[in-house]
């Protein structure tokens, strides 16, 4: 019951000198990316990339939950869902100019409706979390399993909303001052949303509130005898990890101009886990490149066989039994007992 | 400073505690005696609140703390160094003693890592190393440090000593005779003796789950032949 699980972070293992540099290699591959596909005519690549960046946010999101705090949420999808809704509901009223619930004003601004993103999938993950952070292993799978799809059903419902159909925008929410309707710049301000929050992430994962909640991976009882209040700190991982996944659903409704309930569908909450295991659970980089991996590999194999998932489904198998730890453990000495 | 009296508790259906009683005032070294099987580890347990104690009480610092959440009861000011040492192996030294620093009641010294290091300058050397790298007995120095990182009032040992090098058990009696030197109070739970006699004011020697002796250092001298016959060493 006590054995350690994947470290977060290993200070003995020496990596090779490249792993030092790849994050840099890769941050200058996304930064030339788009003018790389001008040049080379293949304008969709860049639209392309702007998902992958923005599912990346929310995988990184979902591995403070699931790497750093242990918790595997099969329901992250309801935050990523609360947060485009936020967007949408907002954008629609911010065009049409009647207030939200009669008295919280729209917006169309880019900044206002991103951080009422977070905020609305902060509360909901305060609540959910608050409940299903009772239980543990299977239940804590299937009660955040439950709440995303009470959830869906109810977006679904929610005729107001365009239930089924769900909400379209007129335009992208607007930054001053950068023209948000050309793809490359809204992949650039994606890109950088990213970076900055990779950087918390780095923070946090270093931190002593890290630190805590690497120990109660290892072992609750024994974080408790010591004196520390587990269930507070796992809850507020699991908000931290609601906001920025609500971040990236935000980011995502602006992009597409659309919100639906199939975001918060369960098939959602398992691309966002596979996207965190493939790439290395625990790790900084590792849930972007389980983004990039998971979201290249479908749009590639969708373009060759309308029978896309038959493929699928034994290459991420294969990828798991080759990569165990993740792609970003690749070159890092293999952890002992 | 802690107060138990007829102490029960269970594990599911097998009782193991029946009646366990035992005082540690402040500045005291104190310990409790009794062979193996005999509850010792179950009685931390239960005044941590890592078992549920199902009858008697069990007061800290004046208040009861029977069946408090074990977070609470250690936020209170009880510091255990558990059976095992169960130190976090992928957490470097230095990230095992800071990770649940806290100073919650003001202590006068607080405990800061320049302190625990001129209290195990092994610690000082292995720094940056991740805990399952050290050996056992530099695991328990750090299992010691993280806990007195806690600035407890109370210090809880449970078998501090056993499986190690002679040498380094010295180490360790002499680090809890400069701790008592301090004031530090402190429970033990261990075997052997005759170290125990010269550190320790008071003894409890427990017996399938009862306190059946408990006296002081001197009571401890005079009864001896009685108290050797309960104990094993």
């Amino acid at each position: 019951m006590d054995e350690p699980r994947t470290p977060a972070v290993t200070k003995d293992a020496k990596p090779p000198r490249w792993r030092a540099w790849a994050p840099y290699a890769g941050l200058l591959a996304l930064v030339a990316l788009p003018f790389a596909a001008q040049a080379l005519g293949q304008a969709a690549l860049t639209t392309l990339a702007t998902r992958m960046v923005i599912l990346a946010i929310a995988a990184s999101a979902l591995n403070i939950a699931l790497g750093l705090g242990g918790l595997v949420s099969f329901g992250h999808a309801a935050f990523y869902g609360v947060g485009a809704y936020a967007v949408g509901i907002l954008t629609t009223h911010g065009a049409s100019g009647a207030p939200f619930l009669g008295f919280i004003p729209g917006s169309e601004l880019l900044g206002v409706n991103l951080l009422a993103a977070m905020l609305a999938s902060g509360l909901v993950a305060g609540a959910i979390g608050a409940l299903a952070l009772r239980t543990s292993g299977v239940q804590f799978i299937m009660i955040t399993l439950a709440f995303a799809q009470m959830l869906f059903f109810f977006f679904v419902a929610l005729k107001a909303y365009g239930g089924d159909d769900g909400v379209s925008m007129r335009r992208r929410n607007a930054l001053p001052g950068l023209n948000m309707r050309d793809d490359m710049t809204f992949y650039f301000v994606s890109l950088a949303i990213l970076a900055v929050w990779l950087g918390i992430s780095a923070r946090l994962f270093h931190s002593r509130f890290g630190l805590l909640l690497g120990g109660i991976r290892q072992s609750e009882r024994r974080m408790q005898a010591i004196g520390v209040s587990t269930v507070r700190t796992r809850w507020l991982a699991f908000v931290l990890s609601g906001m920025g996944t609500g971040l990236a659903g935000g980011l995502m409704a602006v992009f597409g101009r659309f919100v639906s309930p199939d975001m918060m569908h369960w098939t959602q909450s398992g691309e966002l886990l596979i996207m965190v295991v493939l790439g290395g659970a625990g790790t900084i980089f590792g849930p972007v490149l389980g983004a990039f991996a998971l979201i290249g590999l479908e749009t590639l194999l969708a373009g060759w066989t309308e029978h896309w998932q038959v493929i699928l489904g034994p290459a991420l198998v294969l990828m798991a039994l080759t990569f165990r730890g993740g792609l970003a453990r690749l070159g890092r000495r293999r952890e002992g007992p | 400073m802690l107060k138990v009296r007829g102490l029960a508790a269970a594990y599911g259906a097998s009782r193991v505690l029946f009646d366990i009683s035992l005082d540690v005032g402040a500045g005291e070294v104190v310990t409790l005696l009794g062979r193996n099987g005999m509850g010792k580890t179950t009685t931390i347990r239960a005044i941590m609140g890592l078992l549920a104690a199902q009858s008697g009480s069990i007061e800290f610092k004046g208040q009861p703390v029977r069946n408090w959440p074990a977070d609470r009861i250690a936020r209170l000011g009880i510091g255990l160094v558990p059976e095992g040492r169960l130190i976090f192996p992928t957490l470097s030294v230095r990230e095992n003693l800071v990770a649940t620093a806290a100073d919650r009641h003001g202590a006068k010294n607080p405990w800061t890592l320049a302190r625990i290091f001129a209290l195990f300058p092994r610690l000082d050397e292995r720094q940056s190393q991740s805990g399952r790298t050290l050996s056992g007995g530099e695991q328990q120095m750090l299992a010691i440090g993280r806990a007195l990182m806690t600035n407890p009032d109370l210090l809880i040992l449970d078998e501090a000593t056993e499986g190690l090098a002679p040498v380094i058990r010295a180490e360790i009696w002499q680090c809890l005779e400069a701790l008592k030197a301090e004031g530090q109070s402190i429970l033990l739970v261990d075997k052997n003796i005759a170290v125990l006699e010269r550190l320790a004011d008071r003894h409890h020697v427990i017996e399938k789950g009862r306190t059946i002796w408990a006296g002081a250092r001197a009571d401890f001298a005079r009864d001896r032949a009685e108290v050797h016959r309960h104990v094993a060493f």
